[in-house]
């Protein structure tokens, strides 16, 4: 008998000291992470690109997007590129313009409908991501991507970031900086390295919030979406093209 | 004594085609394996060109493992004679052929040890995911149809095992049409031709690589096929390599009537160097027109001109495949109809540079040899294999 109530001790004991021990650590843990909200789709990210105000040659976005994340920076045709700039000319008028390319995070995205696994996928907000647990590196999205807008990791990866968990053999692209968003900021490295550099092509915001500064400015102006025939609602928009 | 001389050569030969059988499987992996632990930077891929010749081989593999079970769903479900017999051994075929070309697809993954990720979690939008049951069910139904078709008792079966197999590979076809027809922004894909085409190619591309592995059996053992039922045959396989054609060419009309697509098309047809090369050269003359010569020109009745035509049109169609596959992604993306791309840092509104590399090329091999291997094994072990005619000379 003795030695049954000194079992039941000993678990109840063993129980109370497993609490003890895991508590403090998931406490720490919230501390450390905040709280955990998921996206909402009452919020639509996008951005609006001012093409009359991105000034060629300049590359701030590009810098500040490879830091921000962690990319080496290389061009060659193997490199994970996230953002990168080009210079267009219209066939018909001859003007020239200068814009930052990047995934152009669609309603209807053609990666996420074709990713086999799907590891491509739309957060409620509107930010289109890849899980890299579920990649398996196919590259069906990247076929299917109308703006070439995803690289393939073709090599192994050294110093990655923390907060920008990236993978050989999966496939990545522009995540509209959500590791920021997630924290609770406002803007994006490269809106924000543009605005630092004085010229503001790149305004960052809720396009679902009608006294946001992109909505009234999308209101006002005179813009595009890229590809608009597609019929796949990007979440980007540019102005002068 | 003749007899067992014979055998005992013919069963060192076969551990002979095993052993290079075997050394073509292992190259292939041993390719996979450097490509797994250097990343894709060892492959001639780049994030233009993402698809390349592995999948050239797998995609060959793939439909021609659907076209060869033309030859069975001729006896058993249009109940022809003379394709009962070849049944079982087409069904070995797209058994063998799917396996070479899976596998290939599978190891050129990024990441090919999550490829268990890709059965238990399925994104029903995804033509690559509905695929992969498509895949697997070929396996099965091709399994149970040779079943019913080398077990007496089962015999009666064949009929509806058969009907089943017909109607799932043109299912599973269509759907490796699809993978590229749903490609919706790129010039060379996004049609819905695509999987006709690949229909009707399949069946002149699994026929060709029936002929070839049959005219090796029967070579091996010594025996000389019917004429008439090899000239009723290749007269078939003539009819599917011009019904190839016409597809193509319907597929590139169409593109050069729309205006949007004719620099896509000048691309392809006229100045995409490798590309236009083996379009016209590779595809058309050698991999078609000499092909359809050999086999209906009143002068060529021999059994080579058949085999000689059948080797053609196969490496006709990996031309074919390398063009419409890498000559489709290496034409850029419009990104900006209207507008002239000036400079770009990522190789927009420039053609894409491929050069496969040995590692991809081995690993393509490998799929064939894991095919061949299957084959062989297959053959040598279930001797109801041997197509036979009652006229066929032994």
């Amino acid at each position: 008998m003795s030695e049954e109530i000194g079992r039941r001790d000993f678990l109840k004991g063993s129980a109370m000291l497993a609490g003890l021990a895991i508590a403090p650590g998931m406490m720490l843990y919230d501390l450390a992470h905040g709280e955990n909200r998921p996206a909402s789709s009452a919020v639509r990210w996008g951005m609006l690109i001012d093409t009359s105000q991105c000034e060629a040659g300049c590359d701030e976005c590009v810098k500040a997007c490879n830091k921000e994340n962690g990319l080496p920076g290389g061009t060659g045709p193997t490199d994970e590129q996230w953002i990168r700039k080009v210079e267009l000319k219209n066939l018909k008028t001859g003007k020239v313009s200068s814009l930052p390319m990047m995934c152009q995070h669609c309603a209807e995205p053609p990666c996420v409908d074709v990713c086999p696994t799907g590891a491509s996928f739309k957060r409620a907000d509107g930010i289109v991501l890849v899980d890299r647990h579920l990649c398996i590196g196919c590259r069906y999205c990247m076929m299917a991507c109308p703006y070439k807008a995803r690289s393939f990791v073709h090599e192994p990866i050294h110093d990655q970031k923390a907060e920008v968990p990236r993978g050989k053999g999966t496939v990545e692209s522009c995540t509209l900086c959500v590791q920021r968003i997630d924290r609770g900021e406002s803007n994006t490295a490269c809106a924000e390295a543009c605005a630092k550099a004085g010229h503001k092509a790149i305004l960052f915001g809720n396009l679902n919030d009608p006294n946001s500064e992109i909505a009234k400015r999308i209101k006002e102006v005179s813009s595009m979406q890229l590809r608009a025939d597609l019929g796949l609602d990007t979440g980007l928009h540019y102005e002068g093209l | 004594m003749d007899a067992l001389l014979k055998a005992k050569k013919d069963l060192r030969n076969f551990y002979l085609l095993v052993l290079f059988g075997a050394m073509v499987v292992l190259m292939g992996l041993a390719a996979a394996h450097y490509m797994e632990e250097h990343g894709h930077i060892v492959t001639g891929m780049n994030n233009q060109i993402v698809w390349g010749m592995p999948h050239v081989f797998a995609i060959f593999l793939i439909i021609s493992a659907s076209g060869v079970l033309n030859i069975a769903s001729i006896g058993s479900v249009f109940g022809k004679a003379v394709y009962k017999g070849r049944a079982p051994l087409a069904g070995m075929l797209s058994i063998a052929m799917l396996a070479g070309g899976l596998s290939v697809l599978m190891l050129d993954l990024g990441r090919p040890e999550r490829v268990i990720v890709a059965a238990t979690h399925l994104n029903l939008t995804s033509m690559f995911a509905w695929n992969l049951p498509l895949y697997t069910g070929l396996f099965t139904l091709v399994a149970i149809y040779m079943w019913t078709l080398l077990e007496r008792r089962m015999n009666p079966w064949i009929k509806p095992a058969g009907l089943a197999v017909f109607t799932w590979r043109i299912m599973l076809t269509t759907g490796t049409g699809l993978i590229f027809a749903f490609l919706v922004a790129r010039q060379a894909y996004g049609s819905a031709i695509l999987p006709p085409m690949f229909l009707v190619m399949s069946f002149g591309w699994g026929m060709a690589v029936f002929f070839v592995v049959q005219s090796v059996m029967y070579a091996w053992n010594q025996i000389t096929p019917d004429p008439v039922v090899m000239g009723r045959m290749k007269n078939l396989l003539g009819i599917f390599v011009l019904g190839t054609l016409y597809l193509v060419a319907v597929y590139h009309l169409t593109n050069l009537y729309f205006a949007k697509q004719t620099a896509f098309e000048h691309f392809i047809l006229i100045d995409g160097g490798i590309y236009s090369w083996l379009f016209w050269l590779g595809y058309v003359v050698l991999g078609s027109i000499v092909p359809l010569l050999l086999i209906f020109l009143p002068g060529f009745k021999k059994n080579c001109h058949v085999i000689a035509a059948s080797i053609l049109i196969i490496l006709g169609s990996f031309s074919f495949l390398y063009v419409f596959i890498i000559g489709g992604q290496a034409f850029p993306l419009d990104i900006f109809p209207g507008y002239q791309v000036l400079s770009s840092s990522f190789g927009d509104g420039q053609i894409g540079h491929y050069a496969p590399s040995l590692p991809e090329i081995l690993l393509g091999f490998g799929g064939l040899g894991i095919a061949f291997l299957i084959t062989l094994v297959g053959v040598r072990v279930i001797n109801s294999l041997m197509p036979r005619d009652a006229s066929s000379k032994d």
